[in-house]
């Protein structure tokens, strides 16, 4: 008998704010512990709360995005438990009326196939401190510089069905934060965390108990503890046992998913309405404000290089991987006019990208700009230079050896289309080399390419290869 | 509505506040007396009418995102019970 599996996602989205959600304390990564903890973080007693107004537009900017109902109202919780990383004694989150309500986002499979993910909302929340262990044996060390941090905690309705419908979503997600500039989407850092609910069930019946799995900083792991905790669930059922409602952890190394060992009355958060925060209205005002803003959404964007520059689904996938490749790559094909955005999407994800992963650098610390490249491309839509004499001027200029016209001109690259000297090349190739000629006119016409070879090399790969071939061909012939 | 012992050891842990044995049976009565008032409530009619989020008639105001806070961490923790190496401490959690 066949097995169905449920699983929905929670992600929490680090928002890209200077300062906390409700205070001035700064947000910025790695520095020294509790430096950035201000009374409110370590919630000191009377301290009050003070909303970041920039949360309400990053908010929005997803809500529409998603094609989401908006909360216009939207109210803040306190949802209760103890733990030493978050000192008030409560988390303050968003539960009855979330800033974004029911949303949809659409995936697609390696297959090809499209499926529509429920968004059921996303709230906004404050982040805890971290414990840290070791400094002093038997005891745990609390940094409270996370601690207030803005996330927005994206809620899906469980309507994915295997492993890697899950990770096609939280792909997704992380790019549409990302494209958006709400989130960074750095993972290793925990401004994009995604936990898991799984749970499986034989057709028809009602949804089975489910398992959570928290923090996994990887979408591979991802999948493979998903498909972990899946098989466990259907052994613990196929050999008469219960699956248990508990929060489970992924250890890569052995390749299992195991109990966290909450106790679970923890469960029981008490949420009730925040009394030091009032409602957050949001006006049509602040949507519109937001609207005007909007970035171009990837999947729009895709759909747009496909069509005005006829490029393949598969470039235009790859270029719009991310922001900055795709902005970088549509400045190449401005600065050369557009005049062959298919040999700009060639450098961009082929040259230029190899480039950048062989150096471990991003577009933004790249030493060939979107100017330079566009320069380059110039010059060999012009016919100044081949496509084969341009990889070597992209690499000097990738060494920092200048533009592509100073590099073309201080080596001596210009392509040769003077037909006198072609024609001279061709001539002293043909004279060179007799036998050749004899077998080429007994018919061995393979003999075109080793001539072309010869006279691309003694012109140093210079020589306009289009006209080499018509000469040679008029000669031959003659 | 009644609250039993068991409950009230419950909730006691849930809050983190110590019950003695011989004053449970008193909280017990405290707390049965808070529900009942809300059973009281329920009698009203609330069709239609919001839940309130606030007993204030206001909505929440902004801050600008600006960074406005400063390193205080030597002050705050000189009233903390302990730290070492500008870290909090607290009996050991288990995770």
């Amino acid at each position: 008998m066949s097995w169905e599996v449920v699983i929905g996602l929670e992600i929490h989205a680090q928002l890209t704010t200077k300062s906390k959600i409700f205070s001035g304390a700064s947000t910025e990564y790695g520095a020294a512990p509790n430096s950035q903890a201000c009374p409110i973080d370590a919630g000191m007693p009377g301290m009050l709360p003070v909303l970041n107004h920039a949360v309400l537009g990053k908010s929005i900017m997803l809500g529409l995005a998603l094609d989401a109902e908006l909360g216009m109202r939207s109210v803040f919780d306190r949802k209760n438990y103890f733990y030493p990383d978050s000192p008030k004694g409560y988390q303050t989150t968003q539960m009855d009326f979330p800033i974004v309500g029911q949303g949809k986002l659409e995936i697609e499979l390696e297959d090809g196939t499209k499926k529509v993910i429920g968004v059921t909302r996303a709230h906004l929340e404050e982040d805890a401190g971290k414990s840290v262990h070791g400094i002093v044996p038997g005891q745990t060390g609390i940094d409270l510089n996370r601690s207030g941090t803005a996330l927005l905690e994206i809620v899906s309705d469980p309507d994915m069905s295997s492993a890697k419908e899950a990770v096609a979503y939280a792909k997704k997600m992380h790019e549409l934060v990302q494209y958006l500039g709400i989130c960074d989407g750095n993972m290793q850092e925990g401004s994009f965390r995604v936990d898991s609910n799984v749970s499986v069930r034989r057709p028809g019946e009602p949804l089975g108990t489910r398992a959570e799995l928290k923090n996994i900083n990887s979408f591979k792991f991802i999948e493979k503890a998903i498909e972990i905790e899946i098989e466990r669930q259907i052994e613990v059922i196929e050999s008469g046992g219960k699956v248990v409602q508990e929060t489970r952890l992924y250890d890569s190394e052995k390749d299992i998913t195991r109990s966290m060992r909450t106790k679970e009355e923890a469960n029981d958060y008490r949420y009730f309405p925040c009394p030091d925060l009032l409602p957050v209205i949001i006006t049509e005002a602040d949507v519109e404000a937001v609207r005007v803003v909007m970035p171009e959404l990837p999947d729009a964007k895709r759909a747009r290089f496909v069509s005005d520059f006829n490029l393949s689904d598969y470039d235009a996938a790859v270029l719009t991987g991310s922001r900055a490749m795709a902005e970088f790559f549509e400045k190449v094909v401005a600065l050369t006019d557009a005049k062959d955005p298919k040999m700009c999407a060639n450098w961009a994800t082929s040259g230029f990208s190899a480039a950048l992963n062989r150096d471990g650098l991003s577009i933004e610390n790249a030493p060939v700009s979107a100017d330079m490249l566009a320069g380059m491309i110039s010059r060999i839509i012009d016919n100044s230079i081949s496509g084969k004499i341009a990889k070597q001027v992209f690499d000097a200029m990738w060494q920092g050896e200048g533009s592509a016209d100073e590099i073309i001109e201080s080596k001596g690259l210009k392509q040769i289309t003077d037909t006198g000297a072609i024609e001279a090349l061709v001539d002293d190739v043909l004279a060179n080399n007799p036998d050749q000629v004899e077998a080429y006119k007994g018919g061995q016409e393979k003999m075109m390419g080793y001539f072309v070879g010869q006279i691309m090399k003694a012109s140093g790969g210079q020589a306009n290869p289009g006209q080499v071939n018509k000469l040679l061909t008029a000669k031959l012939k003659a | 509505m009644s609250l039993g012992k068991t409950e009230v050891e419950y909730i006691s842990r849930l809050a983190q506040i110590e019950v003695r044995e011989d004053d449970v049976d008193g909280v017990a009565a405290k707390l049965s007396n808070i529900l009942d008032l809300f059973t009281q409530m329920e009698a009203a009619d609330t069709q239609g009418i919001e839940p309130m989020a606030h007993p204030l008639d206001a909505v929440q105001r902004f801050r600008a995102d600006v960074v406005t806070e400063v390193d205080q961490h030597e002050k705050l923790q000189a009233i903390a019970p302990s730290a070492a190496q500008a870290h909090y401490l607290v009996p050991q959690v288990i995770e």
